[in-house]
């Protein structure tokens, strides 16, 4: 519980709250694999942490996690087979990158959105002010304004 | 006694909130010159009061009065005398008394220093800025009193979080919250515009600075957590897209945002409906970061239900200026009239691109940090937003926007040559290119990304050098008169430059850490080494110490490179007597730009130390582009026309002589 404690605490500065994480017992002999492990790692929640990756986390069930990526990598599991496995067992919320669906639309969706509508506006605007600037001059307006600079043109 | 007075010196600071929200609001409206002048008054001595309830507390830490709940909660007499100061913002109560006595600082700054506003528009400033406060003392008084004492005063004092006993405290929350509250100021400007239904180009200049400075105090904050972050957390990460950080980071690029459009307003008077919300939406963000922390809804939904009249508080304080601000900016804003105008190949054009650009990485910011909140409080939900998600959707935005810096401060106002730039431009591209390439050759085609960096930031890097060659004319005058040049060109000029080229080192700095950082995860018995990118590191043993308020066991390595000793590191594991918790100190070897970093795991059985060593290349350049990012904000915040401010309109004659 002392490190929910310090979480609360901490909470007062733009800072998080981690600590280190894999020992070397826990890796995998082939480092081919243990990247792979790595990799995975650092896109799963330890889920009794704030914000934080299974790679990052000292949590006791943190270190769980680890070790149950490994077997399953160990086992011969694809990527997308161990995060199967752990989302079937712990839920979406495991994952610190969510999956598009649904309910995780307006999270995917929003961004490019608002880029598409904010460019959208401003062309529109664009061409709206391009319309409201004022007409070339007629021809009479034109020699009206010669006539006008020619007169300042004498009289000074 | 001296609770007491502090206590007391915050509700008189209360008061004078109270006097000063009204009277200089009437005084404006019916342009009543005494009612308006007691504004600056009122103001400075706000800040007078704050300063002795803040002064109170504390000497409460200094002399360990704990008698005094917080005082109990947060401190211990054995601590050195640094983190009892520090110690009275390491905590809720103490860190609100800080809010509000910056809060206060700025609005004395603004009663002291803008002697060439107008009457009813400083008016109006602080009796917006006295809303807020008071709003605030209110919360304080009512929900978080940091002087309540307790009726059985304990002998010792709980300690303050080890993880706290840091000096980054010291520094890193008053940076950040000067940066946070600084942006009031554009807020109350802002508002006052709004009630007044005028606003014009000399609003932009008064605003300017305000906000320059808030913007230089934020980016000096949010580095400096950065930095603290990186040495505290074990493993050298320096953003972690925690929603603390992100809390931060949004008011940052909202921030960024408005001090670009207020160019366009002070130069051009274009873009004022656009620079009025941002100012309110940057302030909001400052607030909603203030909510997202201090209610614990963070951490949980659960947490915030649990003590609810804080977050309850907080969320009527963040309903009612946001609600407020927005309102009177619907109703107000079609009022305004429209600037100048300009081609979409412009300055302005260029900057309003940056504000899209800014505006909607905030957006990415602000929905990832919330959704999960939302969902659960929809649903009942629970998902993840962390790294992975922020790495897809807000760095390829911050890629585009720094392709486009370049271009900007090259471009002319009104109707820009986007060729004639682009051919300015060409060295920067060549550069760029070659910088890629040769990234590419060196780390083959998994390096994608990283190319695509180095190549980004050498394009900003040369585009900022180019900008100030061309305005100096260094290549095309004598050394003499382009130096004289240069003397004349204005601060802001050097500022833009500067802060560009900041934002370039910092992304240097973090294209080589993420790409180039290695790291060796061994346990060690004395007298073995380990080694890494050609460096050999041999554990000597270990040694116990002590400290004023914890035990620590010191490990000690000796670094060799060819053979040679180059130094020492010796990280170490702390034990807090009073928390009876441990801290791992790491430890640090700089070697030009890039660090060794090491830190200490655990302990094992048969004398072994766990040992994580980190090279991190060129890893200093993140908060060197940093602080060159801040120092361009000061540079532009000397400029000669902040300083002087805007031209008072003349009581010109009649007819006007051209």
């Amino acid at each position: 519980m002392r490190i929910f404690r310090c979480i609360a605490l901490c909470a007062a500065l733009a800072i998080p709250v981690h600590a280190r994480a894999v020992t070397p017992d826990e890796m995998l002999k082939d480092p081919a694999l243990e990247a792979r492990a790595r990799h995975l790692s650092q896109q799963l929640r330890c889920m009794v942490c704030q914000n934080q990756s299974i790679d990052d986390s000292e949590a006791p069930l943190a270190h769980d996690l680890r070790v149950l990526v490994r077997q399953r990598i160990a086992a011969g599991d694809s990527d997308r087979q161990v995060l199967d496995f752990l989302v079937a067992r712990y839920g979406e919320f495991v994952l610190l990158k969510p999956r598009v669906e649904w309910r995780t639309l307006l999270l995917w969706g929003l961004p490019p959105a608002a880029l598409l509508a904010g460019l959208i506006t401003l062309l529109v605007m664009a061409r709206r002010r391009g319309e409201s600037e004022p007409a070339p001059l007629g021809a009479e307006e034109k020699r009206r304004l010669a006539a006008l600079l020619d007169k300042d043109r004498v009289e000074p | 006694m001296i609770p007491e007075l502090g206590h007391y010196a915050l509700i008189l600071a209360l008061a004078l909130a109270l006097v000063q929200s009204i009277a200089p609001f009437v005084g404006a409206l019916k342009r009543d010159g005494t009612l308006m002048q007691l504004a600056g008054s009122t103001a400075v001595m706000q800040f007078g009061f704050v300063t002795i309830s803040f002064a109170a507390l504390t000497a409460c830490y200094v002399t360990s009065d704990f008698s005094v709940a917080t005082v109990f909660e947060n401190s211990n007499s054995q601590m050195p005398l640094i983190y009892k100061v520090t110690s009275v913002w390491g905590n809720h109560e103490g860190s609100m008394l800080l809010w509000v006595l910056i809060l206060s600082l700025f609005g004395a700054l603004v009663a002291l220093f803008g002697g060439n506003l107008p009457a009813p528009l400083k008016a109006n400033v602080l009796a917006v800025q006295s809303w807020l406060a008071a709003a605030f003392y209110l919360f304080i008084l009512f929900t978080s009193n940091p002087f309540l004492r307790l009726p059985h005063p304990p002998f010792e004092g709980r300690d303050l979080n080890p993880i706290l006993q840091d000096p980054g405290l010291a520094v890193h929350p008053p940076l950040l919250y000067l940066g946070y509250v600084g942006f009031s100021i554009a807020f109350s400007f802002a508002m006052a515009a709004l009630i007044d239904g005028r606003i014009d180009a000399a609003w932009a200049r008064w605003v300017r600075p305000w906000t320059l400075a808030a913007w230089t105090f934020l980016t000096l904050g949010i580095a400096m957590g950065s930095y603290w972050a990186y040495y505290t957390l074990g493993w050298g990460g320096f953003w972690f897209w925690d929603p603390v950080e992100n809390a931060s980071l949004m008011p940052w690029l909202a921030g960024t945002a408005l001090l670009h459009s207020a160019v366009v307003m002070e130069k051009r008077n274009a873009l004022k409906i656009w620079t009025v919300l941002l100012a309110i939406l940057t302030f909001s963000l400052s607030l909603i970061g203030t909510f997202l922390v201090r209610s614990g809804v963070l951490t949980s939904v659960h947490a915030f239900a649990n003590d609810p009249l804080r977050g309850v508080f907080i969320l009527a304080i963040l309903v009612a200026f946001i609600g407020g601000g927005l309102a009177l900016f619907a109703a107000r804003a079609p009022l305004l009239k429209r600037g100048g105008l300009f081609a979409p190949i412009s300055r302005e054009g260029a900057l309003i691109l940056n504000n899209l650009l800014l505006t909607t990485s905030c957006l990415t910011v602000l929905v990832g940090t919330l959704y999960p909140l939302a969902l659960e409080v929809a649903t009942g939900a629970k998902i993840s937003v962390g790294a992975p998600f922020f790495n897809l959707t807000f760095v390829p935005l911050f890629m585009l926007l720094m392709s486009a810096v370049p271009f900007g401060p090259l471009l002319a106002w009104k109707r820009g040559d986007l060729a004639g730039v682009t051919q300015r431009l060409t060295a920067a591209f060549v550069l760029a290119i070659l910088g890629g390439v040769a990234t590419l050759a060196a780390q083959g085609a998994a390096a994608g990304l990283a190319s695509l960096g180095v190549g980004l930031a050498l394009f900003v890097m040369t585009g900022a050098v180019v900008d100030l060659v061309e305005r100096t004319g260094f290549l095309r005058l004598s050394p003499a008169a382009a130096l004289a040049r240069a003397r004349g060109l204005p601060r802001s000029a050097w500022g833009t430059a500067v802060a560009h080229f900041g934002l370039a080192l910092t992304l240097v700095g973090i294209v080589a850490v993420e790409t180039w950082a290695s790291e060796r995860i061994v346990a060690l018995k004395p007298s073995q080494s380990v080694a890494l990118s050609g460096y050999e590191v041999t554990f000597e043993g270990t040694t116990d110490r002590s400290g004023p308020n914890y035990r620590e066991r010191v490990a000690t390595f000796t670094v060799r490179e060819g053979g040679v000793v180059v130094g020492v590191m010796a990280p170490s594991k702390r034990s807090f007597r009073t928390r009876e918790m441990t801290t791992s100190q790491t430890a640090l070897m700089t070697r030009g730009l890039s660090q060794l970093y090491l830190a200490l795991g655990d302990v094992e059985r048969d004398g072994a130390v766990v040992v994580r060593l980190y090279d991190k290349p060129l890893v200093l350049l993140i908060w060197i582009g940093a602080a060159a990012m801040a120092l361009g904000g000061a540079l532009s915040l000397s400029d000669r026309r902040l300083r002087v401010g805007a031209p008072r309109p003349a009581v010109r004659p009649a007819i006007a002589a051209e």
